[in-house]
């Protein structure tokens, strides 16, 4: 899950003071370009000036597992891939498709609902809906799938009652099978709905309140006004946060995994263990590929297309409309239902779970919060570096080939875990048999697997998967540092280290914090790389909930799970923080 | 007399009475009264923060009034029991921003709230609108690839287009750059006669106003100070914040002598009509610059302290021998230094007079 793309891509961030904003990026700009004529020559001298390849190696180096995976694709067909074309892969393509649009209907029903709702009307709570509707955002797909089949299956409490109340049997009544693909649609839906509220919130609070006014006095009613102004005005918005919350769908493999659907990323899983067949794998990463494709195409044009959208700077008016009566009872149960069934439920049962199951808390399970959180750490410690290396590299050499290298080390984002995994461990898996067989030659001494057996190849496909989030934290904070304090500083006669330390780290500290504490959580919760990578007898937190849901254990599952839960509300406590004040990264 | 009644009644297309609009326990607009005639300009004016668009909003009936009523023609649209939507008002309104649709092309926006229309009358309306307000060719463009002053007409046209019978223009020339909003406001006026339409117009610039309107409204602290022509507000301002705020000008000390005449440091002052003022009464003589003529042929002298040229003419600030300091207008031939001694003249034809606070 990387939740926090929705508020550090500077195009999504919240634009509460949109003029102000752009008055200050112009100036920027133009400042910029000034010091460009200005101390152009200087600055080519410089110091900085291995930033700009360094850039170009960093973007490079982390496209190699796309590259390999979509060499891959035009490598022929190997019987394995017959095999699978033949059988399987319909099966892949559909079930993909159709999970896509069922979660679809669902985020956008959720979503868009309740940010209209929260944005336009005002009725007892809906100041706590605000940020609480964000909550599901900490439970991954995986976890509130298996804490609802604990619930909804034969064995679980719904059902025993159901047959104690009724007197029925097995078989004599009907229930929804959670273990299906409409159950996927639904507990997807119940997570990544927040994607869409967040965004068409910020759409519907950014739109001129003159919109919706002008509308009326041309004799439309507010609903009226809702369907013709305030959602087509949204449209490119709600399109932003639907393509996040299907960048999820596709990439999703715990929650398909344990209900049994086969789509794209259980297929590249089972191929990939089962034939052991690195170019069928790679062949269906590539297909897989295609589907993150056009996502990928269709949020950038709808984020482009957004700018057109905004409607002039924002009056102070923006008077909600206060609902009384069952009105207000009704919006108040419109926002509760989201919530309730994506966080209050499923939290709610694994905290009852994890209470009733202390003695899982030992020492073992000290060792898996261990491994997890120092993994966690220094993969967000890693991506932290790197991103600090490409923002400067931009900010101190704004050439085309820099801003494209830091695009594409930030479109990792939209890759599906399985793909970066399969993608790290085909050339490391290559990497360490020459490194094996020199070292055998050479030096008589089987180094074993020096790459893609340990951490290493983890901490690559973390660093890949989420570096777009840090490079928009910290580019959100050195925005907010202009060029000019800079001049100042060296006009002052302090030298640049001295600008560093004493400009810069202090006014980079928030988004430095917030870049770390995002990636952090995102790794924790990340499953299928970490299924793939991890080295051998190397558990985390998400494995281990993983291995004992797989297990049946569902109830043992949850203090792992309940872990990651808890963990994963300090981002959004972040982001509903951030909706409130405004600027994201702002200390 | 009852023909003539309903003639007035015809004639008055918005009348306010006694109107408050507050938020919460504190009110932003007080007891509120003007009634504008049908086919009149009126206009809000004032500093900001003073209420004006509050009480434009509680016209087109996006706040609700505390206190009065509004009426067009002989219907209320507000009073404290009932506010009538603004979707059924029939007042159309151009905002500051212009919020055009962006998702809509021109003709899409000009025809948003024609959405009652038969299909041909629409067409048929759209073309006549574009073709009042010059653009034509644009139709089928989008607002993000139009001029500011493009958007402003195509707001205009969108906002004539049902046809409304008052028309609510919020800081409509605000965002438009100096020259543009010379060449405009004239336009724009002449459009609005064309159509025949009632329209009330807030702005924080008086020369707006003047050009705009026939009546203007001066507020402050969400008070209608006057209810007149420009014509009146700056001859007869009505209390010592219409005189400072409209124009500018000179308050001098004086002493009322007897109905027609006042003493004060530049002498003993006669008006054209009485003042109604007791004698001996401490007031305040409000001297404006068209009201002190510079003559070279004069015995009478100031010193000049600073000057603007504002091409036809100079405005100088100048001393008189008492240390009495004068605005002076003089033609722009007339070009003198900073501290020349100056020939001036007093030509006041009536006196604007306060009582003073002590």
């Amino acid at each position: 899950m990387c939740s926090a793309i929705l508020y550090f891509d500077p195009q999504t961030a919240p634009k509460e003071d949109t003029w102000k904003d752009t008055q200050q990026r112009e100036a920027i700009l133009s400042s910029k370009m000034v010091t460009k004529t200005l101390t152009g020559q200087q600055r080519t001298r410089s110091s900085w000036n291995w930033l700009g390849p360094m850039a170009v190696v960093i973007a490079i180096t982390l496209s190699i597992p796309v590259l390999i995976i979509v060499g891959f694709s035009f490598y022929g067909e190997t019987t394995v891939w017959e095999h699978l074309a033949d059988t399987v892969l319909r099966r892949y393509i559909t079930n993909t498709i159709v999970l896509m649009l069922g979660v679809s209907v669902g985020v956008l029903l959720l979503g868009v609902g309740s940010a209209w709702l929260t944005s336009a009307f005002d009725f007892p709570g809906r100041s706590l809906f605000v940020w609480a509707l964000l909550l599901p955002l900490a439970i991954p797909a995986y976890i509130i799938a298996y804490t609802y089949t604990g619930l909804l299956d034969f064995a679980g409490p719904v059902q025993t009652s159901i047959r104690e109340v009724t007197g029925l049997s097995y078989g004599e009544y009907w229930f929804f099978e959670i273990r299906s693909l409409p159950g996927a649609v639904v507990m997807l839906s119940l997570v990544l709905y927040p994607y869409v509220y967040l965004l068409a919130r910020t759409a519907f609070l950014e739109q001129s309140v003159n919109a919706i006014e002008v509308s009326r006095t041309l004799g439309l009613s507010i609903k009226a006004s809702f369907y013709k102004v305030a959602i087509p005005l949204a449209r490119p918005a709600i399109a932003t946060g639907l393509t996040l919350a299907l960048m999820e769908t596709v990439a999703d493999f715990g929650t398909v995994q344990f209900f049994g659907v086969d789509t794209f990323t259980t297929g590249i899983f089972r191929t990939f263990y089962g034939f052991g067949d690195s170019v069928a794998t790679a062949q269906l990463a590539a297909t897989l590929l295609t589907f993150v494709a056009v996502l990928v195409f269709i949020e950038r044009r709808s984020r482009w297309r957004a700018r057109y959208y905004t409607t002039g700077q924002q009056s102070a008016h923006a008077k909600r409309v206060r609902l009384y009566g069952t009105k207000a009872l009704g919006a108040w149960c419109m926002c509760f239902m989201p919530l309730a069934f994506g966080f209050l439920i499923p939290a709610g049962q694994l905290g009852y779970w994890a209470a009733t199951h202390a003695s899982q808390f030992d020492l073992n399970f000290a060792l898996l919060v261990w491994n997890s959180f120092s993994l966690a750490f220094l993969a967000a410690l890693i991506a932290l570096f790197v991103a600090l290396l490409l923002a400067y590299a931009k900010r101190v050499y704004s050439t085309n080939i820099v801003n494209t290298s830091v695009g594409i080390a930030s479109l990792g984002y939209a890759l599906p875990g399985t793909i970066i995994a399969i993608g790290v461990i085909i050339p490391l898996a290559w990497l360490d048999h020459q490194l094996i067989a020199f070292a055998k030659h050479a030096l008589m001494w089987d180094i074993g697997l020096l790459l893609s057996g340990t951490v290493f190849a983890l901490l690559i496909a973390y660093t890949i998967r989420f570096l777009a989030i840090s490079i928009g934290a910290v580019e959100s904070g050195l925005n907010k540092i202009r060029p000019s304090l800079d001049e100042a500083g060296l006009s002052l006669g302090r030298k640049k280290l001295w600008v560093l330390t004493k400009i810069h780290i202090p006014l980079m500290r928030g988004s430095v914090l917030t870049a770390l504490l995002i990636v952090f959580v995102d790794v924790l919760k990340e499953l299928p790389a970490t299924l793939i990578l991890r080295p051998f007898n190397y558990n985390t937190l998400a494995v281990r909930a993983y291995e004992l849901a797989s297990d049946e254990r569902l109830a043992d599952a949850a203090p792992a799970s309940l872990m990651i839960v808890f963990v994963g509300i300090a981002p959004v406590i972040l982001l509903s923080r951030s909706i409130s004040a405004g600027r994201p990264g702002t200390n | 007399m009852p023909d003539q009644n309903i003639e007035s009644l015809s004639k008055t297309m918005l009348s306010l009475t006694d109107v408050s609009i507050g938020y919460g326990a504190e009110s932003v607009v007080h007891n509120a009264s003007f009634t504008l005639n049908a086919g009149q300009i009126g206009c809000l004016l004032g500093p900001s923060g003073c209420g004006k668009s509050t009480l434009l909003r509680g016209i087109a009936g996006f706040e609700q009034i505390h206190h009065g009523e509004i009426r067009m023609q002989s219907n209320i649209l507000s009073s404290p029991l009932t506010t009538v939507s603004p979707e059924l008002r029939k007042i159309g309104m151009v905002f500051q921003d212009f919020a055009l649709f962006p998702h809509l092309t021109i003709s899409e926006n000009i025809s948003f709230g024609l959405h009652r229309w038969q299909n041909s009358d629409r067409i048929h309306r759209v073309a006549q609108l574009l073709h009042m307000v010059g653009l034509s060719e644009l139709g089928h463009r989008y607002p993000h690839s139009l001029s500011g002053g493009e958007q402003q007409r195509i707001a205009l046209a969108r906002a004539l287009a049902p046809k409304p019978k008052l028309l609510l223009l919020d800081e409509p020339f605000s965002s438009l750059d100096v020259e543009l909003r010379q060449t405009l406001v004239p336009e724009v006026r002449q459009i609005l006669q064309q159509e025949q339409i009632s329209a009330i117009l807030v702005t924080h610039d008086q020369m707006e106003a003047f050009a705009m309107a026939d009546q203007i409204a001066v507020m402050e602290s969400g008070q209608i100070h006057q209810w007149d022509t420009g014509y009146n507000l700056y001859h007869k301002p009505q209390t010592r914040f219409v005189a400072d705020f409209i124009g500018e000008g000179e308050f001098l000390q004086a002493r009322v002598i007897d109905h027609l005449s006042v003493d004060s440091s530049l002498g003993t002052l006669q008006s054209a009509y009485g003042h109604g003022y007791n004698i001996e009464d401490n007031v305040e003589i409000l001297i404006r610059p068209d009201d002190v003529l510079h003559d070279d042929d004069s015995t009478l002298t100031a010193k000049i302290l600073s000057k603007h040229f504002r091409g036809s003419h100079f405005l100088y600030r100048v001393m008189m021998n008492n240390n009495q300091r004068l605005f002076c207008f003089a033609s722009s031939h007339h070009n003198h230094a900073i501290g020349d001694e100056i020939g001036v003249v007093l030509d006041i034809d009536h006196l604007v007079m306060f009582r003073r606070n002590e």
